[in-house]
């Protein structure tokens, strides 16, 4: 059983329906019982920091969800999801993330060219910088859809890079604790492999 | 780096497939969820459906449609037509749009806009303008290309993306269905005024056209054409693999 973590931020219906179509059981709560049952967790969201942290916050789901991920039960992060995971933000001022992922996240436009858009939005090629069970049914190079303005940066945790005119954290992994800046609900089949890569994984 | 997107466009009406010539005389094509499937498994990027439905039983056939693509086709989802409140944006994000697309909505209710974007980010609104010149300037129309609103294109535009829009279909009536290639010039007024992504519609007759576009307007960030793809005039696969070959960005 999977469990899709259900905070009030962002749309869960694609996420769910993926699952659905990879035949992954799932279940959408906040209920912490439910999510310690659950075999694995996927953290989504969209949206802004600071008010996804406090939603986060409110009955305590940061530390309950800091809690399964130390006792070693398999979180993935999604987009803003992933961006939790990691110390701060510096989204709106600077707020403190579950620390699970070393690293800030920062505004894109510290590090890309004036003349690129921002968001960085669209389909774009991932760079493998480590090896990840997340890859199993994916290669270097495969394409995956983004929608950012913020990125992960100083972050020692890094397993994949796309290139916007800088190399921005794509994908990130400790242990048992992963996350995607991009969407593979959105990613066609390359996203549905790296989802049924993280459900399929051996706690 | 960030790929080109080539865009279907399903225009449903009914819970069929339709396109128009210079958006009339409309003829069915077939069914959204099998032509989405279709798409989706070869090569498109992102699939865009405008309702031009004007009943609400063509508005729940509509959602109801719109599920069953969700729910089976992960790619990205834009909706369209009949965007008039920020009700109808919850409707349609909650059958699974990732964005969606104000046209008359927007020309109505200037506010919808700043509105939508603040409740639901910047990336989610996009702008779709209908424009054709009138004595050589470029006009906003409405009402599917029928009534010239006055209002002149580029400034209405740079006003929409002030208020949030985060991207712009710019469709010229000028070139829509004649397939003689899109409409550059006008494209590139919009692309040297505005800095979120442009989306080029009206015109794709061939695969050459695309080339032209993305050759030509290096700004710009996708082709969105219709009947050409439902007609299988031009085939997904085959036009990225030739702009590939031409040195455009494409996700194979």
């Amino acid at each position: 059983m999977v469990a899709i973590v259900d905070y009030g931020v962002g749309n869960l219906f694609s996420l769910k329906s993926s699952l659905d179509f990879l035949k992954v059981e799932t279940v959408v709560t906040k209920d912490k019982a439910v999510l310690e049952n659950a075999d694995k967790i996927i953290l989504p969201g969209v949206g802004a920091f600071p008010d996804a942290a406090k939603k986060l916050g409110a009955d305590g789901l940061d530390k309950f969800i800091i809690g399964q991920a130390k006792e070693g039960k398999a979180l993935l992060g999604i987009c803003l999801g992933m961006q939790l995971l990691l110390e701060k933000s510096y989204e709106y001022g600077e707020h403190k993330g579950l620390g699970l992922i070393s690293g800030e996240i920062r505004p894109i436009s510290d590090v890309i060219p004036n003349d690129l858009k921002i968001p960085h939005i669209g389909w774009n090629a991932l760079d493998f910088t480590k090896q990840s069970p997340l890859f199993k049914y994916i290669k270097n190079g495969d394409h995956v859809y983004f929608v950012h303005s913020f990125y992960a940066a100083n972050c020692d945790d890094v397993i994949a890079t796309s290139e916007y005119g800088a190399p921005l954290t794509a994908a990130v992994a400790r242990g048992n604790v992963f996350g995607c800046q991009f969407h593979p609900e959105k990613s066609g089949d390359v996203g549905l492999n790296i989802l049924r890569a993280f459900c399929e994984k051996e706690n | 780096m960030i790929t080109k997107r080539i865009i279907p466009c399903l225009d449903v009406k009914n819970g069929r497939v339709v396109k128009g010539v210079n958006f009339e005389g409309l003829s069915d094509v077939s069914s959204p969820v099998e032509l989405a499937r279709y798409y989706s498994q070869n090569g498109a990027d992102e699939l865009v459906f405008y309702d031009i439905t004007a009943s609400a039983e063509g508005r729940r056939l509509f959602t109801d449609i719109l599920t069953e693509v969700a729910k089976t086709i992960f790619i990205p989802l834009t909706v369209g037509g009949g965007i008039n409140t920020l009700d109808d944006f919850d409707r349609v994000l909650k059958c699974g749009a990732d964005k969606v697309s104000v046209n008359s909505g927007a020309i109505r209710n200037p506010q919808l806009v700043s509105q939508a974007a603040k409740r639901y980010g910047d990336q989610c609104v996009v702008l779709s303008v209908d424009i054709k010149r009138v004595d050589g300037v470029f006009r906003v129309f409405s009402k599917g290309g029928r009534e010239n609103t006055g209002m002149e294109a580029i400034e209405w535009i740079r006003r929409c993306v002030s208020e949030g829009a985060g991207e712009v279909v710019v469709n010229s009536i000028d070139t829509d269905g004649v397939k003689g290639g899109f409409d550059l010039e006008m494209l590139s007024a919009v692309c040297d005024a505005v800095s979120v992504p442009v989306i080029a519609s009206g015109g794709a007759g061939k695969i050459d056209d695309f080339t032209k576009l993305f050759k030509a307007l290096p700004k710009v960030d996708a082709g969105l054409a219709a009947s050409i793809f439902h007609f299988g005039e031009v085939e997904i696969k085959e036009l990225k693999k030739v702009l590939r070959e031409n040195g455009i960005p494409m996700r194979i």
